[in-house]
């Protein structure tokens, strides 16, 4: 190693200040959001004294039951089905060597990521309006095909570095052990790629939970999630339940990102 | 004389990729391994050892020719369909399944039910003394079981023919000399064609029935080890398989006149003209100086058993011998020697 002088950013003067500030304003809202959840009074910035009250509201508040539910429905649909499209994506992208059109094939799966989410919930929006008067249905389905779509790109990640770093030496020898393709996948592929997969579900699952604009746009009435619901109080007078539900929201997020690292260090 | 064929490939060739990329690995290949036997693929790196393996296996299809298995077309039958497995040169153990589901795995693809599974794994566990190591994972073992787990789980499933590529390569020498013996017993005991592929001579002449040496996708020579290295083919065959001089010559009448002038008896075959002579170093014995073609000790080295003589002849060339250091007399580094060869140990290549 011949980098004597490597430049090295955190000798840099200031460095350690400004590192302070980024991540107190990072965390500083988020934890006086939680301190006010346990909020004893009615403002979301004056200390009323500790008191869980807020989540008893929030737990008895039957618009917040259904529109949790309706979260949860929606993420765990999202995700089964955008980790099954993103793990099939992934198998036929990276297991078959390169091949003509690959990088157009990248940019599509992961269109997403790049388009701007506001046109996607347009030009969602649109098209589902006119589905919906063809075909009188107005279920969650839409919701749920939405957030199928936008969680690909983010199943598909976690998926296809778990297979790139496997090479096709298991399914070969699988084969020769009189495995058919589908066996192969069976006991083969599909458990050594399950850490990737767990961690591709759960990134989906969680996105989708967080999701506000393409479902505030193609939500039909009273088809709110937790997010779009929130994002109704905030027009009328704030109390800390919302901080309660946030507060509550945050804690299933972290439950599951720290599960999520969990799993991906855990390969190697 | 009519034994059966296991595996009988018929003109292969093999191209890989197209156009200005396109590699031959193999050119017109036609081999016939018969049943029972252990066969050795030997070649340098690159000849196309694994290819040909591949397309037995299934895990190539060749670009020309067929591969009969016990007489059966089998060139474009997908691997899982063949009755021939494969101990790869990484091993390609499951790492998520136990020594013993490894094992088992082929016999479970067949469909055996579970009970006929469990016995047929722990036979061959016993045959690679692997017994205790059932439970185990694939990376709780060290380099040599996962070797014998490799090699148990392609004979767990009985295969007509056993692939072998290059198994022992990864092994430190000690390991190595132990696997060649016990791969030589399995054999034997299971009666199973193998089809072995090494780039160590040594190794294929100590393990092998027949041999079939490999040079740039051509297969150059099939025979015994005996045969392979007492009469080679050509230069090739004889440099690769173990130390060999080379003599340029001419043949007059019964015998080859050679650089220095002198003529040697040799057993000729028809060849006319300019030939080669392959001359193992053992064959070339030595004398103090007498009748024979002379030569000058440039430099001697002791092997224990056998000492090396680096000989220079009158014309300028070199020639090595191999003599038992207890025979005769010992010479030293500038002794004038004379050295006979007999004819029958000397082979006459064409030029
Ligand atoms: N998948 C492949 N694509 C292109 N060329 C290959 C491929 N596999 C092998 N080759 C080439 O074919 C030749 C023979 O290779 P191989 O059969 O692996 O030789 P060996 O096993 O005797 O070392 C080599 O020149 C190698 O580079
Ligand atoms: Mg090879």
């Amino acid at each position: 190693m011949n980098k004597k002088r490597a430049f090295d950013v955190t000798t840099l003067p200031g460095f350690t200040f400004i590192a302070i500030l980024s991540f107190v304003l990072l965390y500083a809202p988020i934890a006086t959001l939680v301190i006010y959840s346990f909020n004893g009074g009615n403002s979301v910035n004056q200390w009323g004294g500790f008191s869980l009250q807020w989540y008893v509201v929030a737990f008895n508040n039957q618009a917040v039951q259904d529109a949790t539910v309706r979260s949860l429905i929606i993420a765990l649909w999202a995700s089964v089905i955008s980790t099954t499209v993103a793990m099939m994506a992934a198998l036929g992208t990276t297991r078959r060597g390169r091949f003509k059109g690959q990088t157009a094939i990248y940019m599509i799966i992961n269109q997403p990521l790049m388009v701007p989410e506001i046109v996607t919930a347009v030009a969602l929006l649109i098209f589902f309006s006119s589905v919906k008067i063809a075909t009188g249905y107005t279920g969650l389905g839409y919701l749920i095909l939405a957030h199928s779509a936008f969680c690909v790109p983010f199943a598909y990640l976690p998926i296809k570095a778990r297979l790139e770093g496997m090479d096709t030496s298991m399914e070969t020898a699988a084969a020769d052990l009189y495995a058919t393709p589908w066996q192969t996948f069976r006991y083969v592929t599909l458990p050594l790629l399950l850490p990737g997969v767990i961690a591709g579900a759960m990134l989906a699952f969680i996105i989708s939970l967080d999701n506000v604009i393409i479902t505030e746009f193609v939500k039909s009435a009273g088809q709110d999630t937790l997010p779009t619901y929130m994002l109704g109080q905030l027009r009328r007078a704030l109390t800390p339940e919302v901080n309660a539900i946030s507060t509550a929201l945050l804690a299933l997020t972290v439950l599951i990102l720290i599960a999520f690292v969990f799993l991906t260090k855990k390969r190697e | 004389m009519n034994t059966p064929i296991a595996v009988d490939a018929r003109n292969i060739g093999k191209i890989y990729a197209t156009g200005k990329d396109a590699v031959t690995a193999l050119g017109d290949v036609s081999i016939s391994i018969e049943k029972g036997e252990f066969f050795t693929l030997l070649g340098p790196s690159g000849c196309g050892k694994t290819t040909l393996l591949r397309c037995i296996a299934g895990f190539e299809t060749p670009t020309s020719g067929s591969i009969h298995l016990s007489g059966r077309d089998i060139t474009y039958i997908p691997p899982n369909q063949r009755p021939v497995n494969t101990v790869f040169q990484s091993y390609a153990l499951f790492p998520h399944l136990s020594v013993a589901q490894n094992v088992g795995f082929g016999l479970k693809m067949l469909g055996k039910p579970a009970g006929d599974v469990a016995k047929a794994v722990a036979r061959v566990l016993a045959l690679v003394k692997l017994e205790d190591f059932a439970d185990r994972l694939p990376q709780q073992l060290s380099g040599g079981q996962q070797q014998r787990v490799a090699l148990a789980r392609a004979l767990a499933p009985e295969p007509e023919v056993l692939l072998l590529d290059e198994p022992l390569s990864a092994l430190d020498l000690k390991l190595r000399k132990e696997m060649q013996s016990e791969l030589k017993r399995l054999q034997t005991e299971t009666g199973i064609t193998f089809v072995f592929v090494t780039h160590d001579q040594e190794e294929a002449l100590t393990m092998s029935n027949r041999i079939g040496v490999m040079s740039q996708g051509e297969l150059l020579q099939v025979g015994t080890p005996h045969d392979i290295y007492e009469h080679p083919v050509n230069r090739f065959v004889a440099d690769f398989i173990g130390e060999t001089n080379f003599l340029e010559g001419v043949v007059e009448g019964h015998q080859v006149r050679i650089g220095t002038g002198d003529a040697l008896d040799v057993v000729l075959d028809g060849q006319v003209g300019a030939v080669t002579l392959a001359i193992r170093p053992e064959q070339v014995s030595l004398t103090t100086a007498g009748a024979g073609i002379a030569a000058q000790i440039a430099e001697t080295t002791y092997l224990g058993t056998d000492t090396h003589y680096d000989l220079k002849l009158g014309d300028g060339s070199h020639i090595i011998a191999r003599v038992q250091s207890k025979s005769a007399g010992t010479f030293n580094v500038g002794d004038t020697v004379s050295i006979a060869i007999d004819a029958k140990a000397v082979q006459v290549l064409k030029s």
